[in-house]
């Protein structure tokens, strides 16, 4: 037991030789934590072991549990750090975007504007918390803190590429528009607990839209499911790579989706849960100051999630067609969804919102049968043996 | 608590402070669940005496006070003001004058309706539309600026004329701004009118009869959207409108669409109003008087006079003793009447259908609390 030399006590490990390694293929935030932790925690031990020799603390910090737990943490950090970063990219996109288009400026501050967001969550971070005083108070607070903790933690389980995951299940995709569904009840709990009459009815809305948005969404998943044989995201993109992005075969898929997805993620034109408007911000009226900023920030992160799922189901996720995964396939990935999101901004700077009673009509009448006739196109191709 | 039927309906105060209402008012919808079931207009938070005020100050200055009865219409309402002054006072106007009041009066019509347009784009969730509205209205106040030096409270019509010519290269920078605006308008119908979500979104909403329009004494474009063919302008004119050839835009259906698609006709039609008073300007040499002398002291007696506001028609009533101030100065506000008829419109229609409805009336609270 001669430790001597530092390089004893600082070894980069295969991460995957870790007794506790929680998945089955390599994944690089957590090698990077487990990297980083062996590097801090080794050159601690070393020098505890330098001052007290053959103590059993230095030891057990360089032990696989200690290092599968700080690795866990720094995977959990650093998914939502790229989560929150991606997020402001993309506000930045849409204010610089859509200024573009409605021929004004947009942001100003920092270089292209892109640090107009970090000032604007600073002056909601410094408004008063106001909450009115005859709330719900238990739900009130409940309901706010569930409708954007599940919306941070659908964001972070998407997926940027093949190492880069918090969850590899084999029903990834399920456990994702799981997630994504619970949204519309809490926003309701949250309509309710106001005792607002603007906010009640904002909520009833968001849970209508948002339910009934949801079946085109689930039967256009299956036909991804169907077509790819797989629930697992990793397994959905390389069956991309292998034949053909879907977009190609289920481009009707990929419009209705496009139209879902933004109704799920409640922006223009279907925004009608707060249509300031009418209903003056809709089941957010009573939320002030930061926390209506983490309600924006939670909208975003819904946002991002649908764009990614739009990329990952039918536009080659982090592949690129011909070439596979480049030396940084998450660079390719935030691409696409920037790429995307840019579609919904289009529809925001160009369209209406829609009312309640077209809303249902077209998820309805319009999207539900259409949806279904994709599926029929997948069952088609899947039985002509082409896919 | 209530019991019974009332349960399940709940009346919602929208106002004063609320994003539709565009001002200071109230419209109290009774609703189930999304349709609302009854309405109540409430009026009265800008009221600031405005009429008595005038019995205490001498005639010519009315007509800054005329100015702020609307912000967007200011230069109809002075109009009308020096109109019914000169009415009493029996005066002929010169020709310059007469036409440098059509001018003044259709850009400060199309700037107020691209105001309108600019609200319809935000009451239905556009910015857009908004944006570019705002953007082309600027060209117009920029004229406005020219002319009178003032962006919306203009000040400049005068009791006998107006206060001073038009200036150097006005007619250049006139024909420039109305040419880029009707192209600019193609722009934004293309955005409102031929997308079919904006129209679905108008169409069948807030229908009215022309029996309704008769009685509630509706006016302006919201009554033309419903099939009658009214315009003072045309059928009782004034100013040099009798020497202008133009169209009268009339729609049959009645509803919000037909009201929206009468105004952006109007706006056309304006353009082509300044094209025509503009080139009657060029006949008429500069050294003719644009303002003749008008005595102090109105004799005494009653007038009446009407003028086509943007928003209906606006009306004033003198009561003059022979002083050099009124006696009596009663301003009939289109808005006024117009926004009696919250509850037809409304009747019935979804609480996201309040905004798009009731924007069709163009509300200007300055001039109906006055």
């Amino acid at each position: 037991m001669g430790y001597s030399g530092l390089l004893e006590w600082v070894k980069f490990n295969n991460p995957m030789d870790n007794a506790y390694y929680p998945y089955d293929v390599y994944n690089l935030p957590y090698d990077a934590g487990a990297k980083l932790w062996e590097l801090l925690g080794g050159l601690l031990g070393w020098l505890i072991n330098l001052l007290v020799p053959g103590n059993r603390l230095s030891t057990w910090l360089i032990s696989d549990a200690v290092v599968n737990a700080f690795a866990i943490i720094f995977l959990a950090v650093i998914l939502f750090a790229v989560g929150f970063v991606v997020n402001l990219t993309m506000i930045w996109e849409e204010r610089k975007v859509l200024g573009r288009m409605m021929d004004r400026r947009g942001t100003k501050i920092g270089p292209l504007g892109y640090f107009q967001c970090l000032g604007d969550g600073l002056k909601t971070f410094m408004k008063e918390n106001v909450a009115p005083a005859d709330k719900d108070k238990k739900i009130y607070w409940w309901a706010l803190s569930l409708v954007i903790g599940s919306s941070v933690l659908i964001a972070c389980m998407v997926p940027l590429s093949h190492r880069w995951f918090v969850v590899d299940y084999s029903t990834g995709l399920l456990l994702i528009f799981g997630i994504f569904a619970l949204a519309p009840f809490f926003i309701l709990c949250a309509g309710w607990a106001q005792n607002n009459k603007y906010s009640l009815l904002g909520g009833i809305r968001a849970a209508t839209l948002m339910i009934s948005y949801e079946i085109p969404m689930l039967i256009l998943l299956a036909s991804v499911v169907l077509m790819a044989g797989s629930f697992n995201i990793n397994d959905i993109v390389n069956a991309q790579f292998d034949t053909m992005w879907y977009i190609v075969p289920q481009f009707i898929g990929f419009i209705v989706f496009v139209v879902c997805a933004i109704a799920e993620s409640e922006r223009v034109p279907f925004d009608l849960a707060e249509a300031e408007a009418e209903l003056v911000e809709g089941w957010q009226t009573e939320y002030a100051g930061m926390k209506w900023g983490l309600i924006m920030l939670g909208d975003y992160f819904r946002g991002y999630t649908a764009c990614a799922l739009i990329v990952i189901l039918y536009l080659g996720g982090w592949m690129l067609p011909g070439i596979g995964a480049t030396a940084v396939p998450e660079l390719v990935f935030l691409l696409k969804i920037f790429a995307v999101f840019f579609i919904f901004i289009w529809a925001r700077a160009s369209l209406p919102r829609v009312r309640i009673d077209q809303i249902l009509n077209i998820g309805w009448k319009r999207l539900m049968p259409l949806s279904v006739v994709n599926l029929c196109i997948v069952l088609l191709l899947k039985m002509g043996g082409v896919f | 608590m209530m019991k019974g039927p009332e349960l399940d309906k709940m009346w919602i105060t929208m106002g004063p402070q609320h994003p539709f209402s565009h001002g200071l008012w109230t419209l109290r919808v009774q609703v189930d669940g999304e349709i609302v079931v009854d309405a109540e207009p409430e009026i009265g938070y800008l009221h600031r005496g405005w009429e008595k005020e005038c019995e205490n100050r001498i005639y010519p200055k009315i007509i800054p006070m005329a100015d702020r009865l609307c912000y967007s219409a200011s230069m109809t309402w002075s109009h009308l003001y020096c109109k019914v002054v000169e009415e009493a006072l029996d005066v002929e106007l010169p020709d310059r004058a007469r036409y440098l009041r059509v001018v003044a009066d259709e850009i400060c019509r199309i700037q107020s309706h691209l105001m309108w347009l600019a609200a319809v784009g935000t009451d239905l969730g556009n910015l857009t539309v908004f944006l570019w509205c705002l953007r082309e209205r600027e060209f117009f106040l920029d004229l406005n600026v020219r002319l009178c030096g003032q962006r919306l409270t203009t000040n400049y019509p005068r009791i006998g004329g107006v206060r001073n010519d038009m200036p150097y290269y006005f007619e250049r920078d006139c024909m420039r701004a109305v040419e880029r605006f009707e192209k600019a308008l193609w722009e934004i119908i293309a955005i409102t009118d031929e997308s079919s979500l904006f129209v679905n979104r108008m169409k069948g909403t807030g229908i009215l009869t022309r029996e309704q329009v008769a009685n509630l004494g509706i006016t302006g474009p919201a009554m033309r959207g419903t099939g009658v063919d009214f315009d003072i302008r045309r059928d009782d004119p004034y100013a040099a409108y009798g020497e202008i050839d133009f169209e009268v835009p009339v729609l049959k259906d009645g509803d919000s669409y037909s009201r929206f698609r009468v105004r952006i006709e109007e706006m056309f039609q304006s353009c082509e109003i300044i094209r025509q008073a503009m080139a009657k300007l060029e006949t008429i040499p500069k050294t003719h008087p644009y303002r003749i002398k008008v005595p102090r002291a109105v004799p005494e007696g009653t007038h009446v006079t009407r003028i086509e506001d943007p928003r209906g028609e606006g009306l004033m009533y003198l009561v003059s003793d022979g002083t050099d101030k009124p006696y009596r100065l009663k301003v009939r506000s289109p808005v006024f009447v117009n926004v009696s008829a919250a509850k037809p419109l409304v009747m019935g229609a979804r609480v996201a259908d309040i905004p798009a409805v009731m924007a069709m009336i163009d509300m200007c609270l300055g001039e109906t609390d006055r």
